[in-house]
Protein backbone atom coordinates (compact mmCIF):
# COMPACT_ATOMS: atom_id res chain seq x y z
CA UNK A 1 0.00 0.00 0.00
CA UNK A 2 1.02 3.57 -0.41
CA UNK A 3 0.55 6.68 1.30
CA UNK A 4 -0.07 10.47 -0.77
CA UNK A 5 -0.53 13.70 1.07
CA UNK A 6 -3.44 14.93 -1.15
CA UNK A 7 -1.95 18.96 -2.96
CA UNK A 8 -4.84 19.83 -4.11
CA UNK A 9 -6.51 21.93 -1.01
CA UNK A 10 -5.81 22.99 2.32
CA UNK A 11 -7.32 19.99 3.99
CA UNK A 12 -4.28 17.75 2.72
CA UNK A 13 -6.30 14.51 2.64
CA UNK A 14 -3.96 11.50 3.52
CA UNK A 15 -4.69 9.38 0.83
CA UNK A 16 -4.46 5.27 1.01
CA UNK A 17 -3.69 3.49 -2.38
CA UNK A 18 -3.91 -0.30 -2.67
CA UNK A 19 -2.52 -2.11 -5.80
CA UNK A 20 -3.74 -5.06 -7.11
CA UNK A 21 -3.44 -6.99 -10.18
CA UNK A 22 -6.52 -4.95 -11.80
CA UNK A 23 -4.99 -1.77 -10.82
CA UNK A 24 -5.27 0.47 -7.78
CA UNK A 25 -7.98 1.53 -5.25
CA UNK A 26 -7.77 4.71 -3.48
CA UNK A 27 -9.17 5.63 -0.21
CA UNK A 28 -8.53 8.82 2.23
CA UNK A 29 -10.17 10.94 0.19
CA UNK A 30 -12.46 13.61 1.19
CA UNK A 31 -14.03 14.72 -2.21
CA UNK A 32 -13.76 13.90 -6.04
CA UNK A 33 -10.61 16.21 -6.36
CA UNK A 34 -8.60 13.57 -3.94
CA UNK A 35 -9.38 10.63 -6.20
CA UNK A 36 -8.63 11.91 -9.38
CA UNK A 37 -5.11 13.72 -7.58
CA UNK A 38 -4.73 9.91 -6.79
CA UNK A 39 -4.75 8.75 -10.22
CA UNK A 40 -2.90 11.09 -11.68
CA UNK A 41 0.40 11.07 -9.24
CA UNK A 42 -0.33 7.14 -9.54
CA UNK A 43 -0.42 7.30 -13.92
CA UNK A 44 1.00 10.92 -14.84
CA UNK A 45 1.99 13.29 -11.99
CA UNK A 46 1.42 16.70 -12.93
CA UNK A 47 2.64 20.20 -11.39
CA UNK A 48 2.59 23.89 -12.00
CA UNK A 49 5.93 25.27 -12.41
CA UNK A 50 6.05 28.94 -10.98
CA UNK A 51 9.98 30.86 -11.16
CA UNK A 52 11.00 33.87 -12.40
CA UNK A 53 12.64 34.69 -15.93
CA UNK A 54 15.78 37.06 -16.50
CA UNK A 55 13.91 40.38 -17.87
CA UNK A 56 16.08 43.63 -19.38
CA UNK A 57 14.69 45.92 -16.97
CA UNK A 58 17.57 47.48 -14.29
CA UNK A 59 14.75 48.06 -11.88
CA UNK A 60 13.11 44.72 -12.52
CA UNK A 61 15.98 41.86 -12.69
CA UNK A 62 13.44 39.04 -12.63
CA UNK A 63 9.74 38.58 -13.39
CA UNK A 64 7.63 35.67 -11.83
CA UNK A 65 6.33 33.08 -14.27
CA UNK A 66 4.14 30.10 -14.28
CA UNK A 67 3.00 27.65 -16.23
CA UNK A 68 -0.35 28.19 -17.51
CA UNK A 69 -1.37 25.13 -16.67
CA UNK A 70 -0.18 21.80 -15.04
CA UNK A 71 2.48 19.77 -17.21
CA UNK A 72 4.00 16.66 -15.94
CA UNK A 73 6.02 16.40 -13.26
CA UNK A 74 8.68 15.00 -15.42
CA UNK A 75 9.14 17.99 -17.54
CA UNK A 76 9.86 20.19 -14.67
CA UNK A 77 13.56 20.58 -14.91
CA UNK A 78 14.05 20.84 -19.00
CA UNK A 79 11.27 23.69 -18.16
CA UNK A 80 13.56 25.18 -15.69
CA UNK A 81 16.50 24.69 -17.93
CA UNK A 82 14.92 26.06 -21.06
CA UNK A 83 14.00 29.19 -19.10
CA UNK A 84 17.11 29.79 -17.35
CA UNK A 85 18.69 30.71 -21.25
CA UNK A 86 15.53 33.16 -22.17
CA UNK A 87 16.00 37.06 -21.70
CA UNK A 88 12.58 38.82 -20.94
CA UNK A 89 12.93 41.86 -23.29
CA UNK A 90 9.09 43.33 -23.85
CA UNK A 91 7.20 44.78 -20.91
CA UNK A 92 4.49 42.63 -20.66
CA UNK A 93 1.60 42.35 -18.08
CA UNK A 94 -0.17 40.09 -15.60
CA UNK A 95 -1.25 36.86 -17.36
CA UNK A 96 0.56 37.82 -20.84
CA UNK A 97 2.50 34.91 -22.59
CA UNK A 98 6.02 34.97 -22.31
CA UNK A 99 6.59 31.69 -23.83
CA UNK A 100 4.06 29.68 -25.90
CA UNK A 101 3.50 25.71 -25.64
CA UNK A 102 6.88 25.52 -23.61
CA UNK A 103 8.93 22.37 -24.12
CA UNK A 104 6.02 21.17 -26.54
CA UNK A 105 3.73 20.59 -22.98
CA UNK A 106 0.79 22.66 -24.63
CA UNK A 107 1.16 24.60 -21.50
CA UNK A 108 2.40 28.60 -21.54
CA UNK A 109 4.89 30.63 -19.30
CA UNK A 110 2.40 33.24 -18.45
CA UNK A 111 3.52 36.30 -16.36
CA UNK A 112 1.99 36.21 -12.75
CA UNK A 113 3.15 39.95 -11.75
CA UNK A 114 2.03 43.32 -13.62
CA UNK A 115 5.66 45.06 -12.14
CA UNK A 116 6.39 45.83 -15.63
CA UNK A 117 3.26 47.68 -16.46
CA UNK A 118 3.32 50.22 -13.63
CA UNK B 1 -4.69 68.39 9.46
CA UNK B 2 -5.45 65.89 6.85
CA UNK B 3 -8.81 63.78 8.50
CA UNK B 4 -9.66 60.42 7.14
CA UNK B 5 -11.85 57.93 9.06
CA UNK B 6 -9.99 54.91 8.60
CA UNK B 7 -6.06 54.74 8.34
CA UNK B 8 -4.92 51.17 7.42
CA UNK B 9 -0.95 50.81 8.20
CA UNK B 10 -0.04 47.93 5.90
CA UNK B 11 -0.42 47.34 2.43
CA UNK B 12 -0.25 43.40 2.49
CA UNK B 13 -3.59 41.28 2.03
CA UNK B 14 -4.70 42.52 5.57
CA UNK B 15 -4.71 45.79 4.58
CA UNK B 16 -5.52 45.99 1.05
CA UNK B 17 -7.98 44.05 2.08
CA UNK B 18 -9.41 46.00 4.93
CA UNK B 19 -8.96 49.26 3.19
CA UNK B 20 -11.50 48.11 0.38
CA UNK B 21 -13.75 46.93 2.87
CA UNK B 22 -14.13 50.17 4.78
CA UNK B 23 -14.27 52.34 1.97
CA UNK B 24 -17.16 50.08 0.85
CA UNK B 25 -18.94 50.60 4.38
CA UNK B 26 -18.95 54.51 3.79
CA UNK B 27 -15.24 55.26 5.09
CA UNK B 28 -12.56 57.94 4.18
CA UNK B 29 -9.75 55.61 3.85
CA UNK B 30 -5.76 56.46 3.93
CA UNK B 31 -3.70 53.21 3.36
CA UNK B 32 0.02 54.17 4.71
CA UNK B 33 2.60 51.45 3.33
CA UNK B 34 6.49 51.44 3.68
CA UNK B 35 7.47 49.57 0.58
CA UNK B 36 7.17 51.30 -2.80
CA UNK B 37 4.62 48.71 -3.97
CA UNK B 38 1.50 47.45 -2.57
CA UNK B 39 1.04 44.09 -1.93
CA UNK B 40 3.37 43.26 1.12
CA UNK B 41 5.40 39.77 1.53
CA UNK B 42 2.79 38.24 -1.84
CA UNK B 43 5.21 39.94 -3.88
CA UNK B 44 7.67 37.52 -3.14
CA UNK B 45 6.23 34.41 -2.87
CA UNK B 46 5.76 33.36 -6.75
CA UNK B 47 4.88 29.52 -6.08
CA UNK B 48 1.27 28.96 -6.08
CA UNK B 49 -1.29 27.85 -3.71
CA UNK B 50 -2.62 31.40 -2.75
CA UNK B 51 -6.79 31.76 -2.92
CA UNK B 52 -7.62 27.85 -2.91
CA UNK B 53 -10.52 29.00 -0.19
CA UNK B 54 -11.69 32.55 -1.45
CA UNK B 55 -11.48 32.10 -4.95
CA UNK B 56 -11.19 28.13 -5.47
CA UNK B 57 -8.46 28.75 -7.59
CA UNK B 58 -4.48 28.20 -6.97
CA UNK B 59 -2.81 31.54 -7.70
CA UNK B 60 0.77 32.80 -6.98
CA UNK B 61 0.69 35.20 -4.54
CA UNK B 62 1.70 38.60 -7.14
CA UNK B 63 -2.03 37.15 -8.72
CA UNK B 64 -3.61 36.87 -5.48
CA UNK B 65 -2.25 40.67 -4.27
CA UNK B 66 -3.12 41.61 -8.16
CA UNK B 67 -6.61 41.02 -7.98
CA UNK B 68 -6.97 43.41 -4.20
CA UNK B 69 -4.53 46.23 -5.33
CA UNK B 70 -6.84 46.24 -8.70
CA UNK B 71 -9.28 46.90 -6.68
CA UNK B 72 -8.28 49.17 -4.54
CA UNK B 73 -7.20 51.44 -7.19
CA UNK B 74 -10.10 51.11 -9.44
CA UNK B 75 -12.26 52.38 -6.00
CA UNK B 76 -9.68 54.65 -5.72
CA UNK B 77 -8.77 54.24 -2.28
CA UNK B 78 -5.82 56.71 -0.84
CA UNK B 79 -2.26 54.86 0.04
CA UNK B 80 0.64 56.30 0.41
CA UNK B 81 3.73 54.05 -0.02
CA UNK B 82 7.29 54.86 0.76
CA UNK B 83 5.45 56.05 4.04
CA UNK B 84 6.40 55.21 7.75
CA UNK B 85 4.49 55.83 10.65
CA UNK B 86 6.40 57.38 12.68
CA UNK B 87 4.17 57.93 15.70
CA UNK B 88 1.25 57.18 16.89
CA UNK B 89 -1.01 59.71 19.55
CA UNK B 90 -4.45 59.16 20.66
CA UNK B 91 -6.36 62.70 21.08
CA UNK B 92 -9.60 63.66 22.12
CA UNK B 93 -10.37 63.99 17.98
CA UNK B 94 -9.00 60.67 17.35
CA UNK B 95 -5.50 59.21 15.99
CA UNK B 96 -2.81 61.87 15.26
CA UNK B 97 -0.05 60.04 13.47
CA UNK B 98 3.08 61.04 11.69
CA UNK B 99 4.02 59.99 8.45
CA UNK B 100 7.42 60.64 7.31
CA UNK B 101 8.05 59.71 3.46
CA UNK B 102 10.43 61.74 0.74
CA UNK B 103 8.03 64.51 0.79
CA UNK B 104 9.31 64.92 4.57
CA UNK B 105 7.06 64.47 7.77
CA UNK B 106 3.21 65.12 7.36
CA UNK B 107 0.45 64.69 10.28
CA UNK B 108 -3.64 62.89 9.47
CA UNK B 109 -5.88 62.52 11.98
CA UNK B 110 -8.23 59.51 12.02
CA UNK B 111 -11.03 58.36 13.84
CA UNK B 112 -10.07 54.91 13.52
CA UNK B 113 -7.00 52.60 12.78
CA UNK B 114 -6.26 48.92 11.37
CA UNK B 115 -3.14 47.72 12.50
CA UNK B 116 -2.52 45.39 9.25
CA UNK B 117 1.43 45.04 9.72
CA UNK B 118 2.23 41.51 9.50
CA UNK B 119 4.74 39.70 10.99
CA UNK B 120 8.82 39.06 11.19
CA UNK B 121 10.91 36.21 10.77
CA UNK B 122 12.41 34.78 13.98
CA UNK B 123 16.60 35.44 13.26
CA UNK B 124 19.35 33.58 13.79
CA UNK B 125 20.17 35.78 17.10
CA UNK B 126 16.57 34.21 18.21
CA UNK B 127 17.54 30.66 17.67
CA UNK B 128 20.83 29.20 19.72
CA UNK B 129 23.01 28.43 17.37
CA UNK B 130 26.67 28.53 18.19
CA UNK B 131 29.81 29.05 16.55
CA UNK B 132 31.45 31.86 13.95
CA UNK B 133 29.54 34.38 12.14
CA UNK B 134 29.77 33.93 8.37
CA UNK B 135 27.66 35.03 5.67
CA UNK B 136 25.32 32.89 4.20
CA UNK B 137 22.85 32.65 7.43
CA UNK B 138 19.63 33.34 6.20
CA UNK B 139 15.74 33.64 6.90
CA UNK B 140 13.62 31.96 4.57
CA UNK B 141 11.94 35.31 3.75
CA UNK B 142 15.61 36.67 2.78
CA UNK B 143 16.62 33.87 0.53
CA UNK B 144 13.12 34.08 -0.99
CA UNK B 145 13.40 38.01 -1.76
CA UNK B 146 16.76 37.67 -2.90
CA UNK B 147 15.58 34.70 -5.85
CA UNK B 148 12.41 35.60 -6.95
CA UNK B 149 12.59 39.39 -6.69
CA UNK B 150 16.40 40.25 -7.25
CA UNK B 151 17.22 37.71 -8.87
CA UNK B 152 20.23 36.37 -7.27
CA UNK B 153 21.04 32.83 -5.77
CA UNK B 154 22.29 33.40 -2.31
CA UNK B 155 23.34 29.17 -1.91
CA UNK B 156 24.89 26.54 -3.93
CA UNK B 157 24.82 23.65 -1.14
CA UNK B 158 22.41 24.28 1.75
CA UNK B 159 20.80 23.23 5.33
CA UNK B 160 17.79 24.63 6.12
CA UNK B 161 16.65 24.75 9.88
CA UNK B 162 12.93 24.95 10.79
CA UNK B 163 10.48 22.91 8.68
CA UNK B 164 8.06 26.45 8.25
CA UNK B 165 5.96 26.56 5.00
CA UNK B 166 8.18 29.13 3.60
CA UNK B 167 11.66 26.80 5.00
CA UNK B 168 9.69 24.21 2.49
CA UNK B 169 8.92 26.74 -0.10
CA UNK B 170 12.85 27.38 -0.28
CA UNK B 171 13.63 24.17 -0.64
CA UNK B 172 12.03 23.90 -3.34
CA UNK B 173 12.86 27.19 -5.27
CA UNK B 174 16.53 26.91 -4.42
CA UNK B 175 16.43 22.93 -5.88
CA UNK B 176 14.53 24.54 -9.07
CA UNK B 177 17.51 27.11 -9.54
CA UNK B 178 19.94 24.81 -9.23
CA UNK B 179 20.77 24.47 -5.64
CA UNK B 180 21.71 21.08 -3.87
CA UNK B 181 19.46 21.16 -0.75
CA UNK B 182 21.18 18.53 1.54
CA UNK B 183 18.23 18.11 4.34
CA UNK B 184 15.38 20.24 6.18
CA UNK B 185 16.23 19.50 10.20
CA UNK B 186 13.07 20.01 12.53
CA UNK B 187 13.67 19.95 16.16
CA UNK B 188 10.09 19.29 16.95
CA UNK B 189 8.93 15.57 16.45
CA UNK B 190 6.17 16.65 13.69
CA UNK B 191 6.74 18.92 11.12
CA UNK B 192 5.64 23.13 11.36
CA UNK B 193 4.51 23.59 7.71
CA UNK B 194 1.56 22.20 5.94
CA UNK B 195 1.00 18.99 4.93
CA UNK B 196 0.95 19.44 1.27
CA UNK B 197 4.02 21.39 1.37
CA UNK B 198 5.94 18.83 2.47
CA UNK B 199 4.51 16.83 -0.47
CA UNK B 200 5.26 18.96 -3.39
CA UNK B 201 8.12 20.83 -2.15
CA UNK B 202 10.26 18.00 -0.48
CA UNK B 203 9.29 14.84 -1.49
CA UNK B 204 8.56 15.66 -5.05
CA UNK B 205 12.43 16.56 -5.08
CA UNK B 206 13.92 13.81 -3.12
CA UNK B 207 14.65 16.28 -0.12
CA UNK B 208 14.98 14.65 3.30
CA UNK B 209 13.31 15.80 6.28
CA UNK B 210 14.89 14.84 9.96
CA UNK B 211 12.39 15.54 12.76
CA UNK B 212 13.70 16.14 15.86
CA UNK B 213 17.11 17.09 14.72
CA UNK B 214 18.53 20.65 15.24
CA UNK B 215 21.43 22.87 13.87
CA UNK B 216 23.93 23.30 17.00
CA UNK B 217 27.13 25.06 15.03
CA UNK B 218 27.71 27.19 12.68
CA UNK B 219 31.41 27.16 11.05
CA UNK B 220 33.26 29.19 8.70
CA UNK B 221 35.22 32.95 8.67
CA UNK B 222 33.92 34.92 5.77
CA UNK B 223 31.85 32.28 4.39
CA UNK B 224 29.61 29.33 6.11
CA UNK B 225 31.66 26.30 4.90
CA UNK B 226 29.87 24.20 7.49
CA UNK B 227 27.18 22.98 10.20
CA UNK B 228 26.95 20.71 12.91
CA UNK B 229 23.53 19.15 13.56
CA UNK B 230 22.73 16.52 16.22
CA UNK B 231 19.19 14.45 17.13
CA UNK B 232 17.39 15.94 20.19
CA UNK B 233 15.58 14.16 22.82
CA UNK B 234 11.99 14.34 24.15
CA UNK B 235 13.26 17.12 25.93
CA UNK B 236 14.48 18.99 23.09
CA UNK B 237 18.13 18.38 24.69
CA UNK B 238 21.05 17.67 21.84
CA UNK B 239 22.40 13.92 21.71
CA UNK B 240 25.92 14.17 21.71
CA UNK B 241 26.59 11.23 19.93
CA UNK B 242 24.39 11.83 16.97
CA UNK B 243 26.23 14.86 16.32
CA UNK B 244 27.79 15.35 12.39
CA UNK B 245 29.09 17.85 10.29
CA UNK B 246 27.90 18.90 7.08
CA UNK B 247 29.64 20.88 4.47
CA UNK B 248 27.26 23.35 3.09
CA UNK B 249 27.67 27.17 2.33
CA UNK B 250 24.24 28.42 3.77
CA UNK B 251 21.75 27.53 6.28
CA UNK B 252 18.44 28.93 5.65
CA UNK B 253 16.19 29.68 8.87
CA UNK B 254 12.22 28.82 8.82
CA UNK B 255 12.02 29.18 12.64
CA UNK B 256 8.60 30.91 13.36
CA UNK B 257 7.26 34.18 12.67
CA UNK B 258 6.55 36.94 15.11
CA UNK B 259 3.61 39.27 14.85
CA UNK B 260 5.00 42.99 14.40
CA UNK B 261 3.01 45.28 17.20
CA UNK B 262 5.49 48.38 17.46
CA UNK B 263 2.61 50.84 16.94
CA UNK B 264 0.15 48.10 19.42
CA UNK B 265 2.53 48.48 22.06
CA UNK B 266 3.50 52.18 21.44
CA UNK B 267 -0.03 52.98 22.04
CA UNK B 268 -0.18 50.45 25.43
CA UNK B 269 -2.47 47.86 23.71
CA UNK B 270 -3.21 44.61 25.42
CA UNK B 271 -1.32 41.86 23.72
CA UNK B 272 -1.98 37.95 23.81
CA UNK B 273 1.17 36.37 25.23
CA UNK B 274 0.90 33.47 23.07
CA UNK B 275 -0.53 35.18 19.66
CA UNK B 276 1.76 37.84 19.95
CA UNK B 277 -0.85 39.62 18.90
CA UNK B 278 -3.65 42.35 20.48
CA UNK B 279 -6.37 40.76 22.08
CA UNK B 280 -9.11 41.44 20.19
CA UNK B 281 -13.28 41.03 20.03
CA UNK B 282 -15.68 39.62 17.23
CA UNK B 283 -15.19 42.78 15.56
CA UNK B 284 -11.47 42.70 15.91
CA UNK B 285 -11.02 45.90 17.62
CA UNK B 286 -7.96 45.75 19.72
CA UNK B 287 -9.18 46.77 23.53
CA UNK B 288 -8.02 50.02 22.72
CA UNK B 289 -11.21 52.04 21.27
CA UNK B 290 -10.89 52.55 17.70
CA UNK B 291 -7.77 50.34 16.97
CA UNK B 292 -8.60 47.12 15.06
CA UNK B 293 -5.58 44.48 14.28
CA UNK B 294 -6.40 41.76 11.21
CA UNK B 295 -3.84 39.76 9.54
CA UNK B 296 -0.80 37.95 10.58
CA UNK B 297 -0.12 40.93 12.87
CA UNK B 298 -3.35 39.40 14.87
CA UNK B 299 -1.61 36.31 14.81
CA UNK B 300 0.36 34.35 11.79
CA UNK B 301 -2.14 32.54 9.85
CA UNK B 302 -1.07 29.99 7.30
CA UNK B 303 -3.78 30.54 4.64
CA UNK B 304 -3.95 34.26 2.79
CA UNK B 305 -7.51 33.87 2.35
CA UNK B 306 -8.02 34.07 6.12
CA UNK B 307 -5.85 37.12 5.83
CA UNK B 308 -8.20 38.62 3.74
CA UNK B 309 -11.06 37.19 5.58
CA UNK B 310 -9.78 39.35 9.01
CA UNK B 311 -8.82 42.21 6.97
CA UNK B 312 -12.02 42.28 5.69
CA UNK B 313 -13.79 41.67 9.61
CA UNK B 314 -11.06 44.94 10.21
CA UNK B 315 -12.23 46.93 7.79
CA UNK B 316 -16.12 47.00 8.06
CA UNK B 317 -15.93 47.48 11.92
CA UNK B 318 -13.76 50.46 11.93
CA UNK B 319 -16.28 51.98 8.91
CA UNK B 320 -19.12 51.49 11.55
CA UNK B 321 -17.40 52.39 14.10
CA UNK B 322 -19.24 54.72 16.77
CA UNK B 323 -17.41 55.15 20.13
CA UNK B 324 -19.66 52.43 21.17
CA UNK B 325 -19.40 51.42 24.84
CA UNK B 326 -17.91 47.49 25.15
CA UNK B 327 -18.60 44.93 27.86
CA UNK B 328 -16.85 41.52 27.73
CA UNK B 329 -16.99 37.67 27.61
CA UNK B 330 -13.86 35.95 27.68
CA UNK B 331 -12.63 33.34 25.08
CA UNK B 332 -10.32 31.04 26.15
CA UNK B 333 -8.50 28.19 24.91
CA UNK B 334 -8.95 24.89 26.90
CA UNK B 335 -7.90 21.77 26.76
CA UNK B 336 -5.83 21.36 23.31
CA UNK B 337 -6.25 24.20 22.32
CA UNK B 338 -3.18 26.60 21.80
CA UNK B 339 -5.13 29.72 21.37
CA UNK B 340 -8.41 30.95 19.85
CA UNK B 341 -9.07 34.27 18.03
CA UNK B 342 -10.91 37.07 19.29
CA UNK B 343 -10.19 36.48 22.54
CA UNK B 344 -13.26 38.77 23.64
CA UNK B 345 -16.40 38.70 23.06
CA UNK B 346 -18.11 42.31 23.11
CA UNK B 347 -21.64 41.73 24.95
CA UNK B 348 -22.91 44.85 23.68
CA UNK B 349 -22.81 43.96 19.93
CA UNK B 350 -25.96 41.78 19.75
CA UNK B 351 -26.15 38.72 17.86
CA UNK B 352 -24.94 37.72 13.91
CA UNK B 353 -22.19 35.10 13.28
CA UNK B 354 -18.80 34.92 14.97
CA UNK B 355 -15.86 34.22 13.71
CA UNK B 356 -13.38 32.07 15.21
CA UNK B 357 -9.92 31.08 14.60
CA UNK B 358 -8.16 28.67 16.37
CA UNK B 359 -5.11 26.22 16.08
CA UNK B 360 -4.66 22.96 18.32
CA UNK B 361 -2.16 22.63 20.21
CA UNK B 362 -0.70 18.60 19.40
CA UNK B 363 -1.66 16.47 16.38
CA UNK B 364 -5.51 14.54 17.04
CA UNK B 365 -6.86 12.04 14.58
CA UNK B 366 -10.39 11.90 15.21
CA UNK B 367 -10.96 14.86 18.32
CA UNK B 368 -14.29 16.05 19.65
CA UNK B 369 -14.48 19.81 19.87
CA UNK B 370 -16.40 21.50 22.37
CA UNK B 371 -17.34 25.07 23.29
CA UNK B 372 -18.45 25.73 27.08
CA UNK B 373 -20.32 28.75 28.04
CA UNK B 374 -19.12 28.99 32.31
CA UNK B 375 -18.33 25.32 31.76
CA UNK B 376 -21.74 24.26 30.06
CA UNK B 377 -21.59 22.64 26.53
CA UNK B 378 -23.50 24.50 23.98
CA UNK B 379 -21.45 23.64 20.94
CA UNK B 380 -19.80 19.88 19.50
CA UNK B 381 -18.00 19.52 16.18
CA UNK B 382 -15.85 16.69 15.37
CA UNK B 383 -12.77 17.07 13.55
CA UNK B 384 -11.04 14.03 11.01
CA UNK B 385 -7.65 15.52 12.35
CA UNK B 386 -6.27 18.73 13.57
CA UNK B 387 -2.94 19.79 13.73
CA UNK B 388 -0.73 22.69 15.10
CA UNK B 389 0.15 24.12 11.87
CA UNK B 390 -3.11 24.06 10.34
CA UNK B 391 -5.42 26.83 11.47
CA UNK B 392 -8.99 26.03 11.94
CA UNK B 393 -12.25 28.71 11.21
CA UNK B 394 -15.41 28.13 13.21
CA UNK B 395 -18.38 29.93 12.81
CA UNK B 396 -20.52 30.41 15.53
CA UNK B 397 -23.63 32.63 16.19
CA UNK B 398 -22.98 33.32 19.87
CA UNK B 399 -26.65 35.15 20.06
CA UNK B 400 -28.53 32.30 20.76
CA UNK B 401 -26.25 31.05 24.15
CA UNK B 402 -27.81 34.52 25.71
CA UNK B 403 -24.08 35.23 26.71
CA UNK B 404 -23.78 37.95 29.19
CA UNK B 405 -20.44 40.04 30.41
CA UNK B 406 -18.12 38.19 32.33
CA UNK B 407 -18.94 34.62 30.86
CA UNK B 408 -16.43 32.44 30.07
CA UNK B 409 -16.23 31.45 26.77
CA UNK B 410 -14.11 27.95 26.45
CA UNK B 411 -13.00 26.03 23.56
CA UNK B 412 -11.92 22.76 24.42
CA UNK B 413 -11.18 19.21 22.78
CA UNK B 414 -12.88 16.35 24.59
CA UNK B 415 -10.14 13.65 24.24
CA UNK B 416 -12.76 11.05 26.10
CA UNK B 417 -15.36 11.49 23.91
CA UNK B 418 -13.96 11.39 20.40
CA UNK B 419 -14.28 7.82 19.10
Amino acid sequence: MKELICIVCPNGCTLHIDTDSDGFCVSGHKCKKGLLFAQSEMQDPLRTVCTTVRTVFPETPVLSVRTSKEIPKSKIFEIMQHLNGFLLTERIGIGETVIGNICGTDADIIATDNILKE
Amino acid sequence: MKTVDVTVIGGGPAGLAAAIEAHKNGAKVLLVEREARLGGILKQCIHDGFGLVRFGEKLTGPEYAHRFIKEFSDLGIEAMTLTFVTAVDRTSEGYALTLVNRNGMSKVLSKTLILATGCRERTAKQVFIHGTRPAGVYTAGTAQNFVNLCGVMPAKRCVILGSGDIGLIMARRLTLEGAQVLGVYEIQSTPSGLTRNIHQCLHDYGIPLHLSHTVTRVFGHDRMTAVEVAQVDENKAVIESTKQIIECDTLILSVGLIPENEQAESLGIQIDPFTKGPICDQGLQTLLDGVFSCGNALHVNDLVDYVSESGETAGRNAAKWAHDYRTFASIEPGNGIAYTVPQRLNTAEAGGDVVLYFRSKKVYEKALLQVTVNDVPVYEKKYAHLKPPEMERLSIDFAQYDIKTGDTVKVQIREDAAK
